[in-house]
């Protein structure tokens, strides 16, 4: 509702802001064609967007939780934890039911399922017992990390051989020669997009993100919106699990290692502000394929010391973040 | 299995005198990664056979999963339960050092185990696995089988003096063998980097013609890029450690995977059983053992099989 008011005058000021990320993902796409041949080749562009599928999925719903003022620590674990099931689960249901594709279906359900509840339960607690978002979902994270790694005994939960083979296609499979994940990712994208620009829900979170008490008195139900920031983020984490699981069939305690931060660090980069208020789905998916592409462009070549990666994945971030900041500041 | 051990652990609690009975704390890493949930594994396993073996020995077992809680864990074995030997992994080497060395002032036998304390003498018994030979030992199949100007690429894992030690063995293996070591990058012990890793590397080089993964989590990610992108003919991949399904598809004679190099996480049962076998025998037990890293061949295979084991 405020953001109707301020949008004209913001509009011809953020245009730089705007396309910054955008500018970044083009530089890194010139520096890859420059390095390496292969870099525009159909498997390697094919990797990468599969490969940042993940975490892009899980960054769409952290963008509707950030805009709100919220955040979510626990994603990673939350993640493991879920594929960890979806893997017990399925592997209990081959024994009992002799395997095919209502195991496949069960075990996506309950994905689905477990991911909503999860994300419920941070929410729940979050707006209800009013606990503050990163103290709670770091006591979660926590919570899912042990978790799994009880379920697997300190090792790792495989998928049974037969029902790997019949799940596979789900990440390696594909209409047109363009992968599941690819695809999901993207509908997801657009779906995120204008959920975020064109509806109520969308412009209500950056309502309370923006500003709680004013949100409140123009009658936004600011506790339920917030907390279906947190299931909506939750049910993605599980989508993202049921695209992750058929890749390589198994999960452990180091599945979904830091992927809570790779997907903040994404959504920041795209230009939504980590203090809330404001979000935008598809810099999002432009910061989480300018993370990707770092990796992949340091895996290229051998321009720098591996031992260095972390660093320049660092730079990266902050000039991304930085180009942003100085164009915006005349806000 | 994990019943099994709160139960047991449950019963020494309750029947904890401090009679005539010898009492052996074991302190190791909670299982927070495979090769550790192995570790705990082979420590229960020895545990129950021990204590079936010796009725009146006491066994105190505790999993930490950081330095200054082993330091609580061993200092309430010393203060409550009177243990008369210490078989110890230490989470971190210079943390743990002070602590261990109080205890072996005591007068409490300590067995060392894989992780060496930052000084030298403290321990009565260090047992340990050979990085440098488990380098070697898949650089040496490797410079064997390849002929020269074959090209290889090499996954390290987390940048550490474990990682370095078995990556030093491997190049002096390969010197001179004329192999050609394509790309060297850190996988971190890690299924999904090794994954993205392998993907990267296979987009860059047209011809590889084996990956040295270093360990078998690692493997499992660099043998489904290979696999996603349809060159499984062209290359073998060797892991490290011994992971079960692994050493499954080398005892099912799989030409991708043709070997594997143990690291064995039942070092561990070799350190329990040493420290009983010097307090109840008396056979001098002190000093260094070092287990050296096996070549795991279609044909030894069925000996390094665990069905049981997480690993």
């Amino acid at each position: 509702m405020s953001m109707a008011t301020t949008a004209p005058t913001r509009r011809p000021r953020v245009n730089l802001a705007m396309i910054a990320p955008v500018v970044a993902l083009v530089v890194l796409v010139l520096i890859g064609m420059a390095l390496n041949p292969n870099f525009l080749s159909y498997a390697n562009i094919t990797n990468v967007l599969a490969r940042s599928a993940f975490i892009g999925i899980i960054a769409i719903g952290m963008t509707f939780v950030i805009t709100a003022g919220g955040l979510d620590l626990s994603v990673g674990s939350m993640a493991a934890f879920v594929a960890g099931l979806m893997i017990l689960v399925m592997n209990l249901l081959t024994d009992s039911m002799g395997g095919g594709l209502p195991v496949i279906l069960l075990g996506v359900a309950l994905a689905l399922f477990a991911g909503l509840a999860a994300g419920f339960v941070n929410g729940i607690l979050i707006t209800r017992a009013g606990i503050e978002a990163f103290i709670l979902t770091l006591g979660t994270m926590g919570i899912y990390r042990s978790l799994v790694t009880w379920l697997a005994d300190g090792g790792t939960l495989s998928l049974g051989y037969e029902m790997r083979e019949l799940y596979r296609p789900v990440y390696y499979g594909g209409i047109l020669g363009i992968s599941w994940p690819i695809i999901v990712f993207a509908v997801l994208a657009i779906l995120g997009e204008i959920t975020m620009r064109h509806t109520a829900f969308g412009r209500h979170c950056a309502a309370i993100g923006s500003n709680e008490r004013v949100a409140r008195y123009s009658s936004v139900a600011v506790l339920r919106v917030r907390l279906m920031t947190y299931v909506l983020l939750g049910t993605l984490v599980g989508i993202a699990v049921v695209m992750y699981v058929p890749r390589l069939g198994s999960a452990s305690a180091t599945t979904g290692l830091l992927w809570e931060l790779e997907a903040i660090a994404a959504v920041i980069i795209g230009g939504t502000l980590l203090k809330g208020g404001f979000g935008r789905v598809w810099g999002t998916v432009v910061g989480v394929l300018i993370l990707s592409l770092i990796g992949n462009l340091l895996n290229l070549t051998d321009f720098v010391s591996p031992y260095l990666n972390g660093a320049i994945q660092g730079v990266v971030i902050i000039l991304a973040v930085v180009l942003q900041r100085n164009t915006g500041a005349a806000r | 299995m994990r019943k099994t051990l709160i139960a047991t652990t449950a019963l020494m609690g309750l029947t904890a005198v401090p009679a005539l009975s010898e009492t052996i704390g074991i302190s190791i890493p909670a299982a927070t990664h495979g090769w550790a949930g192995a570790l705990n594994f082979h420590a229960e396993r020895t545990v129950a056979r021990l204590s079936e073996a010796n009725p009146d020995m006491e066994f105190v077992l505790t999993t930490t999963s950081d330095p200054g809680q082993q330091v609580s864990d061993l200092e309430d074995m010393v203060a409550t339960r009177g243990i008369d030997a210490l078989v110890v992994l230490p989470f971190e080497s210079e943390p743990l050092t002070g602590p261990i060395q109080r205890i072996a002032d005591s007068g409490v036998w300590v067995t060392v185990v894989d992780r060496g304390l930052s000084q030298e003498g403290i321990e009565n018994l260090y047992v340990a696995g050979d990085n440098d030979s488990f380098g070697r030992t898949a650089g040496q199949y490797f410079a064997d089988t390849l002929d020269e100007g074959a090209k290889v690429v090499v996954m390290r894992g987390i940048a550490s003096t474990v990682d370095n030690e078995r990556v030093a063995g491997f190049e002096a293996a390969l010197e001179g063998s004329g192999i050609e070591v394509l790309a060297m990058d850190h996988g971190n012990w890690n299924r999904d980097t090794a994954f993205g890793l392998m993907q990267d590397w296979l987009s860059r080089f047209p011809e590889i013609d084996a990956v040295w993964a270093a360990d078998d989590d690692m493997a499992v990610g660099a043998l489904a890029a290979i696999d996603q992108a349809g060159r499984t003919d062209e290359m073998f991949v060797v892991g490290g450690a011994g992971m079960k399904e692994m050493v499954d598809r080398i005892r099912n004679e799989d030409p991708t995977v043709p070997v594997n190099v143990t690291y064995p996480p039942s070092m561990i049962s070799t350190a329990i059983e040493m420290t009983v076998l010097g307090l109840t025998s008396g056979a001098p037990m002190s000093g260094e053992f070092i287990i050296a890293s096996e070549l795991i061949t279609p044909e030894n295979a069925d000996n390094f099989y665990f069905e049981d084991s997480p690993y």
